[in-house]
C-alpha cells in the first residue's frame, strides 16, 4: 500500500487550483453581462445584468440552507422503520 | 411475420421463455429481444391495428402514431442498453421480469383504447415488483409489497375511471380526455379518476413516495430498469390524454421544486436519484400542462433525453453499489481512483441532467422553459429556473462529488465490469450525440420542430446559472456550512402509511378493545337481569310454570257465561 499512486487531487494545492479556477471562470462568465448580448428573452428582468448568475447562486445557497432546516424536522435514524 | 404481433409482445413472450434457458444464455436473450422489438417498430406503419370486439365495444390494441413511436423507440433502446448493463447478472427472475415489464410498457404506449391500456398498466406493476424483490432482503420484500399495492391501486383507479368514462360517453378510445378548456374541474368523474391513476404512476406531489421508497431497494441493475419505464409510461399517458390541462402547470412546478430539498439531505445516493427523477418528471408534467405543440415536443424530448442520462446515473451508482456494497454518501468517496471510467461516464450523465450546453438536457429542457416564459407563466418559470439550479446541485454535483471525490473513503475496488462500462459508454455517447446534433431527436418528435437551442444568449445565460450554482456549492463547502452526509433516513409522505396509519389502527384497535370490554360489561349485566326476570316468571317456581287443574278452568268458564246471561237479561 505504501507505493500507492499519488493522485493529482490528493494535493491540497491542486484542489485549491480547481477552486480558484472556478472563481475565475465565474468572474469571466458573470462579467459578460456588461455587454449587451441578450436577445429574444421573454421577461424584462432577464435582461438585468447578472440576473442568471445571481439567481443561480442565491437559489443554491438558499436551497442548502433550507434543506439544513428541513433535516431538523425529517431526519431519523436509519433503523427508524425497522 | 414480425409485424403480425402487437408491439411489446415479442418482449413479453420472449421474456416468458427466458426461464427455459440456462446460465449466460438468459442474459444474452434479454439483449436480443429489444433488438427484435426495435426491428419490428421500424416496420410499423402509422394507423390502428388489431381491432377486437369486447361485448358492444371495439378494442384497438395497436395505435401507431408519432407520439407512441418516440416512446417505443426509446423504450427499446433503453431496454437494450440496460440488458447489456445486466449481462453479468445470473438471475433468470430478473431477466424474465425485466423483459415482460418492458414489453408491457411498450404495449401500453401503443394501446389505442383504455381497456388495453389498463391491462398493460397492471402488467407493468405486477412484473416490475419482481425486480424489487430480486434483492432478496426483508427490506426489499416489504418495499416491494408497498410498491405493488400502490401500483395495482393505480390500476384499479384507472379501471374505475374507464368504467365511468365509458358509461358516460360510450367511447373506449384513448385519445385526449381533457376538454378543450383544459380544466379538470369541468371534467367528468371518469376523466378525473383516470387523471389520478396517471398521477400516481407519475409520482405527483403527495402521491410520490412509492418511488423513493421502492426503487432504491432493488438490485443494481433492477433499479436502472425501474427508473426508465413506469414513470415515463405515465408521462406518455398524460401527454396523450391530458395535454394543456391547466392544473398540470402547478403540479409540475411543485414536482420540480420540492424533491430537491430532500435530495440535498438524502444519504443514499440511489435515493437521491429517485428524488432527482421525481424533479425531472415535474419538468415534463409542466410541459404537458402548457400543452402547446412546442411544449409537448419539449416534454416528450425531455422524457427521451432523461431516460438516457438518468439511466446513466443510475447505472453509475449501480456499478458503485456492486463494487463497494454501499451507495451511501457517508461511506463513499475517492472512488475516481479505482473506478475512473465509471467516474467519467457518471460526470457526462451529471452534466447532461444539469443541462450543460452541448449535452442532451440542454437542447430538450430549454423548449419547456421557453414555452413557459412565452405563455407568460412568470412564477412557474422562476420555479423551473430554481429547480434547474437545484438539479445541478444534487444530481450534477452531489452525486459525482460524494461518490467519486470528497474525502477518500479508502475503497480500492475493481473498475465496473466490462458490460456495465460498455452500456454506460453508449449512454454517455447518446447524451453527447443528442446535445451536439439535436436535429436527430427533433426529427422524431410528435410535431415539427422550429427551435434553435444554440443562441449566444441561451448558452451564456445557462453557463451563468450553472457556474454560479457550482460557486454556491463551493462556497458552502469551503466555509463548512454544507451539511455533511450522515447515516440517516428522512421522513417523507410514506411516513403516513408506514408509521402514522399503522399506529392509528393499533390505537383504534386498543380503544375498540376497551370500548368492547365496557360494552360487554353493560350488555352482560342487562342480559343477566333479563335472564333473572325470565327465570322468576318461567322458572320451576315461576307463575307461568304452575299447572292449573281443569276443574278451576271449568269453574271460571261457567262464571263467564253466567255473567254474560246477567248482562243479557238486564239489557232487555
Amino acid at each position: 500500500m505504501n507505493e500507492e499512486k499519488k493522485y493529482w487531487l490528493d494535493e491540497r494545492r491542486n484542489v485549491n487550483k480547481v477552486i480558484y479556477g472556478l472563481y475565475t471562470v465565474c468572474a469571466v462568465v458573470g462579467l459578460i453581462d456588461l455587454f449587451p448580448y441578450k436577445h429574444h428573452l421573454h421577461f424584462r428582468f432577464e435582461y438585468w445584468p447578472g440576473f442568471f448568475s445571481l439567481y443561480g447562486f442565491i437559489a443554491c445557497f438558499g436551497l442548502v440552507l433550507a434543506a439544513k432546516q428541513l433535516r431538523k424536522i425529517v431526519m431519523r435514524d436509519e433503523d427508524y422503520y425497522d | 411475420m414480425i409485424d403480425a404481433l402487437p408491439p411489446g409482445l415479442i418482449l413479453i413472450l420472449g421474456g416468458l421463455l427466458i426461464p427455459l434457458l440456462r446460465g449466460r444464455a438468459q442474459a444474452i436473450a434479454a439483449v436480443i429481444l429489444p433488438v427484435l422489438g426495435f426491428a419490428q417498430l421500424l416496420m410499423l406503419e402509422p394507423g390502428s391495428f388489431f381491432h377486437l370486439q369486447l361485448f358492444d365495444y371495439q378494442l384497438t390494441v395497436v395505435r401507431v402514431d408519432r407520439l407512441s413511436l418516440v416512446f417505443g423507440y426509446i423504450f427499446h433502446i433503453a431496454a437494450f442498453l440496460t440488458a447489456v448493463y445486466a449481462l453479468n447478472v445470473r438471475d433468470g427472475v430478473q431477466h424474465c421480469s425485466a423483459m415482460v415489464y418492458v414489453g408491457s410498457a411498450v404495449g401500453a404506449v401503443f394501446a389505442g383504447d383504455l381497456i388495453t391500456l389498463f391491462i398493460y398498466w397492471e402488467l407493468t406493476a405486477v412484473t416490475s415488483v419482481f425486480l424489487i424483490w430480486a434483492s432478496r432482503t426483508e427490506r426489499a420484500f416489504r418495499a416491494g409489497m408497498r410498491y405493488l399495492i400502490i401500483q395495482v391501486g393505480s390500476g384499479v383507479v384507472l379501471l374505475a375511471g374507464v368504467i365511468f368514462h365509458v358509461s358516460a360517453t360510450g367511447s373506449l378510445d384513448f385519445d385526449q380526455l381533457i376538454g378543450a378548456d383544459g380544466l379538470l374541474r369541468s371534467a367528468s368523474v371518469g376523466v378525473v379518476l383516470i387523471f389520478v391513476a396517471f398521477g400516481i404512476k407519475c409520482a405527483f406531489p403527495l402521491l410520490h413516495p412509492w418511488l423513493q421508497d421502492s426503487y432504491p431497494e432493488s438490485t443494481p441493475t433492477g433499479t436502472v430498469f425501474l427508473s426508465i419505464f413506469t414513470t415515463k409510461l405515465a408521462i406518455y399517458a398524460l401527454a396523450r390524454g391530458f395535454p394543456g390541462t391547466d392544473c398540470l402547470i402547478w403540479i409540475g412546478a411543485t414536482m420540480t421544486a420540492f424533491p430537491i430539498f430532500f435530495a440535498v439531505i438524502e444519504n443514499d445516493l440511489r435515493r437521491v436519484l429517485t428524488y432527482s427523477l421525481n424533479n425531472q418528471l415535474g419538468f415534463m408534467v409542466l410541459g404537458i400542462g402548457i400543452g402547446t405543440k412546442m411544449a409537448l415536443n419539449g416534454a416528450v424530448s425531455y422524457a427521451f433525453a432523461n431516460i438516457i442520462f438518468e439511466g446513466l446515473l443510475f447505472m453509475a451508482m449501480g456499478a458503485v453499489l456492486l463494487r463497494t456494497g454501499t451507495c451511501k454518501g457517508s461511506e463513499l468517496g475517492g472512488l475516481y481512483k479505482s473506478m475512473p471510467l465509471t467516474t467519467a461516464f457518471c460526470m457526462v450523465g451529471a452534466a447532461s441532467i444539469s443541462a450543460f450546453p452541448f449535452l442532451s438536457g440542454f437542447v430538450t429542457k430549454s423548449m419547456i422553459l421557453d414555452e413557459t416564459a412565452a405563455g407568460g407563466h412568470t412564477i412557474a418559470w422562476l420555479v423551473l429556473l430554481f429547480a434547474s439550479a437545484g438539479v445541478f446541485h444534487h444530481s450534477g454535483i452531489k452525486i459525482p462529488f460524494f461518490a467519486f471525490f470528497a474525502h477518500d473513503a479508502g475503497f480500492r475496488v475493481k473498475e465496473a465490469p466490462r458490460p456495465m462500462l460498455v452500456a454506460m459508454a453508449a449512454m454517455a455517447l447518446g447524451c453527447v450525440l443528442i446535445g451536439v446534433f439535436p436535429g436527430l431527436l427533433y426529427s422524431i418528435l410528435p410535431f415539427s420542430v422550429d427551435y434553435h437551442p444554440y443562441t449566444t444568449t441561451h448558452v451564456v445565460t445557462q453557463y451563468q446559472l450553472l457556474l454560479f450554482s457550482a460557486l454556491a456549492f463551493t462556497v458552502l463547502k469551503v466555509t463548512g456550512i454544507y451539511p455533511a452526509e450522515m447515516r440517516s433516513i428522512n421522513l417523507d409522505v410514506d411516513w403516513v402509511y408506514r408509521k402514522a396509519l399503522p399506529a392509528m389502527i393499533r390505537s383504534i384497535a386498543r380503544l375498540g378493545g376497551r370500548i368492547g370490554e365496557r360494552l360487554y360489561g353493560v350488555v352482560s349485566a342487562q342480559l343477566d337481569w333479563a335472564y333473572r326476570v325470565i327465570y322468576r316468571l318461567h322458572g320451576p317456581t315461576g307463575v307461568f310454570a304452575r299447572t292449573w287443574n281443569t276443574g278451576a278452568i271449568a269453574f271460571w268458564a261457567v262464571m263467564g257465561l253466567f255473567g254474560f246471561l246477567l248482562l243479557y237479561l238486564w239489557g232487555r
